[in-house]
C-alpha cells in the first residue's frame, strides 16, 4: 500500500509539472471546468478537478511498445473510478500518447491502444462508458524533450481529462 | 570509372587522349543503375536575352539548371570562369574545340525572350565529343512568374537525354513546416517546388497536421488534421486552398489516407475501441468498405502504381512489418524478414519497389526492398529517419530526419536509391512528412 502511495505521490508532481509547461493540457481542460484552480491554494476540494489531477493522479505510464497496464496504473485508475463514481457530472477525454522511438502513423495507433487499455478498465471498475472518450496523439506532444528513458518513460502515457460536465 | 557505360567514356578517353580501343559509338549517357562514380561535366552558360526584359531571366535560368543537374550528383558543372567562348547568338555555330578544351561533354544552350509576362525559353543540349545536338531544341512557353519551372522543364529534358530516364525537377512537395520546441511544436501545411523554392502554406497552424499525400495528378492533397479535437482525413484542393473533411462521426480517429491510381479512392487507418484497422472510401459518394479486421495495429498503406494491391505495416506478428494484399482486401503475405522493424511503406512510382522505414538496435533507417521483400538496401542510418516518398521517376527519396534530444528538430532529407547523394532539403523551418508530388504537366 505504501508504494501505491508513493507511485500516486510521484504522478501526481508529474502531473504539476506537466500543468506548468504544457499549454495543450490545459487546451484540452477548456469547456471550463477551470482546471489548476486550486494549485496552491492549500487543500484541496476533493471535488475538484485540481484534486483529481494531483492527488488521485490524472495519467497512467507504460512499458515501451505495451498498452497493458502495470499494477501501479491499475491502482491509479481504481483511485480515478472512485472519484468519477463521486463526481458523476464529469465526462472525460483519455489522450492516449507514446514516445518518439517509432513511426507517427503506428504511434498514432498505439496512443490509442493505451487510452483505450485505460477506458476500458475505468469502465471495469464502474464507470459508464458513455462518459469516456478516447484519443491518440501518437508522438506528436511530448511533454519531456530529452531523448532517453528517463524523458520516455513519462511520454508514454495515458491522461484522464475531465472535459465539463454531462447536459442533459 | 569502369561503372560509367562504355558510351561515356569516349569522351573521357578521348579528353585524356587515352588509346582508341576504349572509344564505341554511341549516344552520351549515364546508366543510373550501375551507380555513377564519376559525375559527367557539362556546361550551362548564361541564356541569351533576346529581348531587354529577358536579361533578368537569363542567367538565372541558367543557374536554376545547373543547381538541378548538379544537384542529382551524377553532373558536375563546368564554371563559367572556366568556359573559353561565349555564346553570344541561340543559332550561332557551337565553337566545340573550346568546350573540348575545357571537358565539357555536354553543353547546354538556350535563349530567353519576353513579352510583357509571357516568358519564352528555347535550348539545345549539345553532345560535344561527338560534336552534334542532343536530341533536337526545344521551347517552353509560360508566364515570367513560372520562370523557375520553365528552367526545371529544361533540367529534366537534359537529364532524360542522358540518362535515359524520365526527369523529377518539375515537381513539387507537400510537407508539414514545424516551429517551435518539441513540446510545444506547431504544424502546418506548406507546399514548395522539390528545391524548396516557391513555399506557399496551406494551413495555420492552430490544429496539429500531419502527412499530406498528392492526389495521382497533384490537384488535390490528403492530411490529416487535429482541428476537431480527434484525427480526421481531410482533402485540400490545392490550386484553390479549399478543403473539406473526409471522414466523420465524432470520437473516432481516422488517418494515413493515400489516393489510389484512380485518383477517386482512397486508403486508411480507423481506430475503433483502440484498434486500428485499414479502411477504403470512395470521395465522391462516401461509400466505405473495411479492408482488414484483426485485432492488430494496421496502418500506413500505400497503393501499387496499377491500383491492384495494397503495401501496409501490421503488428499482427508481434511486431511492425510489411504486407501486401489485394486492394479489395483479402489475404496478406508478409514481405518482411530481416532483423527490427518495418514501417511507413510507399510503393515505387515505377512499381518494382517498396520503400519503408525500419527501426533496428535503437536506429532509424530509410531502405528499400524489392515488391517480393527480396533484395532489402538501407539507404540512410540515424537517430530519426523515417516517412520515405518517392520521386516522380523512381529515383530519389525525401524523407523525414528528427535529430535528438531537447533542441531536436525535424528536417527533409534527399537521397538517390543507390544510398549516394544524401542531402538536406532547403525549408525557411523545421519540416516533416514530406509527400512528392507527380511530374507537373
Amino acid at each position: 500500500m505504501s508504494s501505491l502511495k508513493l507511485a500516486i505521490a510521484a504522478v501526481a508532481v508529474l502531473g504539476l509539472a506537466a500543468c506548468s509547461n504544457n499549454r495543450w493540457d490545459d487546451t484540452a481542460n477548456g469547456g471550463g471546468v477551470g482546471a489548476g484552480a486550486g494549485i496552491g491554494a492549500g487543500a484541496l476540494d476533493p471535488a475538484s478537478p485540481a484534486y483529481f489531477q494531483q492527488t488521485v493522479g490524472d495519467r497512467v505510464l507504460f512499458l515501451v511498445d505495451q498498452s497493458t497496464l502495470t499494477p501501479e496504473a491499475q491502482g491509479i485508475l481504481q483511485g480515478q473510478a472512485r472519484w468519477l463514481t463521486q463526481n458523476a457530472d464529469y465526462v472525460v477525454t483519455i489522450e492516449g500518447h507514446a514516445d518518439e522511438q517509432g513511426t507517427r502513423e503506428y504511434n498514432l495507433a498505439l496512443g490509442a491502444r493505451r487510452a483505450n487499455a485505460a477506458r476500458e478498465y475505468l469502465i471495469s471498475q464502474g464507470v459508464a462508458g458513455h462518459r469516456l472518450k478516447v484519443v491518440s496523439y501518437g508522438k506528436e506532444r511530448p511533454l519531456e524533450i530529452c531523448s532517453n528513458e528517463a524523458c520516455y518513460s513519462k511520454n508514454r502515457r495515458a491522461v484522464t481529462v475531465l472535459a465539463g460536465g454531462l447536459t442533459g | 570509372m569502369r561503372k560509367i557505360l562504355a558510351a561515356l567514356l569516349i569522351g573521357a578517353a578521348a579528353a585524356a587522349g587515352a588509346g582508341a580501343a576504349m572509344a564505341q559509338d554511341g549516344p552520351l549517357r549515364i546508366e543510373i543503375d550501375q551507380g555513377v562514380i564519376e559525375p559527367l561535366p557539362y556546361a550551362v552558360p548564361d541564356f541569351v536575352p533576346e529581348t531587354p526584359a529577358a536579361s533578368e531571366y537569363a542567367a538565372q535560368i541558367a543557374r536554376v539548371i545547373a543547381a538541378d543537374l548538379s544537384g542529382t550528383g551524377l553532373f558536375r558543372e563546368v564554371p563559367a570562369s572556366a568556359h573559353i567562348s561565349k555564346v553570344t547568338g541561340f543559332d550561332s555555330p557551337v565553337k566545340y574545340a573550346d568546350w573540348k578544351a575545357v571537358n565539357a561533354q555536354a553543353l547546354i544552350t538556350g535563349a530567353v525572350s519576353v513579352n510583357g509576362n509571357q516568358l519564352t525559353v528555347r535550348f539545345r543540349g549539345h553532345d560535344v565529343f561527338a560534336e552534334k545536338e542532343l536530341g533536337t531544341g526545344l521551347q517552353f512557353n509560360g508566364t515570367t512568374d513560372g520562370w523557375r519551372r520553365m528552367a526545371h522543364k529544361v533540367a529534366d529534358a537534359v537529364y532524360s537525354r542522358i540518362t535515359g530516364e524520365s526527369g523529377y525537377f518539375d515537381s513539387r512537395v507537400v510537407y508539414v513546416s514545424e516551429s517551435g520546441p518539441k513540446n510545444d511544436r506547431r504544424k502546418r501545411l506548406a507546399v514548395m517546388d522539390y528545391d524548396g523554392a516557391n513555399v506557399q502554406y496551406l494551413t495555420n497552424s492552430a490544429s496539429i497536421v500531419l502527412a499530406p499525400r498528392f492526389s495521382p495528378s497533384g490537384d488535390r492533397v490528403l492530411y490529416t488534421s487535429y482541428e476537431s479535437g480527434f484525427p480526421q482525413i481531410h482533402v485540400l484542393d490545392v490550386g484553390q486552398v479549399q478543403r473539406k473533411v473526409l471522414s466523420s462521426g465524432d470520437g473516432t480517429m481516422s488517418f494515413a489516407p493515400r489516393f489510389a491510381p484512380d485518383g477517386r479512392t482512397i486508403v486508411y487507418s480507423q481506430t475503433q475501441g483502440g484498434n486500428t484497422d485499414l479502411f477504403s472510401m470512395d470521395i465522391q459518394t462516401g461509400a466505405k468498405s473495411r479492408l482488414t479486421s484483426a485485432p492488430s495495429i494496421e496502418t500506413a498503406p500505400s497503393f501499387s502504381p496499377d491500383g491492384s494491391q495494397i503495401v501496409f505495416e501490421s503488428d499482427r506478428s508481434g511486431s511492425q512489418q510489411l504486407y501486401v494484399m489485394p486492394a479489395g482486401g483479402g489475404e496478406a503475405r508478409r514481405i518482411s524478414f530481416g532483423e527490427g522493424r518495418y514501417g511507413t511503406p510507399v510503393w515505387s512510382p515505377r512499381g518494382d519497389m517498396i520503400a519503408f522505414t525500419k527501426q533496428n538496435k535503437g536506429r532509424f533507417h530509410i531502405g528499400v526492398m524489392r515488391t517480393d521483400g527480396g533484395e532489402e538496401r538501407l539507404l540512410t542510418a540515424s537517430f530519426l529517419d523515417e516517412g520515405p516518398t518517392w520521386a516522380p521517376n523512381g529515383r530519389v527519396i525525401m524523407f523525414t530526419r528528427e535529430s535528438q534530444g531537447s533542441a531536436g528538430r525535424a528536417l527533409l532529407y534527399s537521397v538517390d536509391i543507390t544510398g549516394r547523394n544524401l542531402k538536406p532539403v532547403k525549408t525557411p523551418d523545421g519540416a516533416s512528412d514530406p509527400a512528392w508530388s507527380p511530374l507537373q504537366n
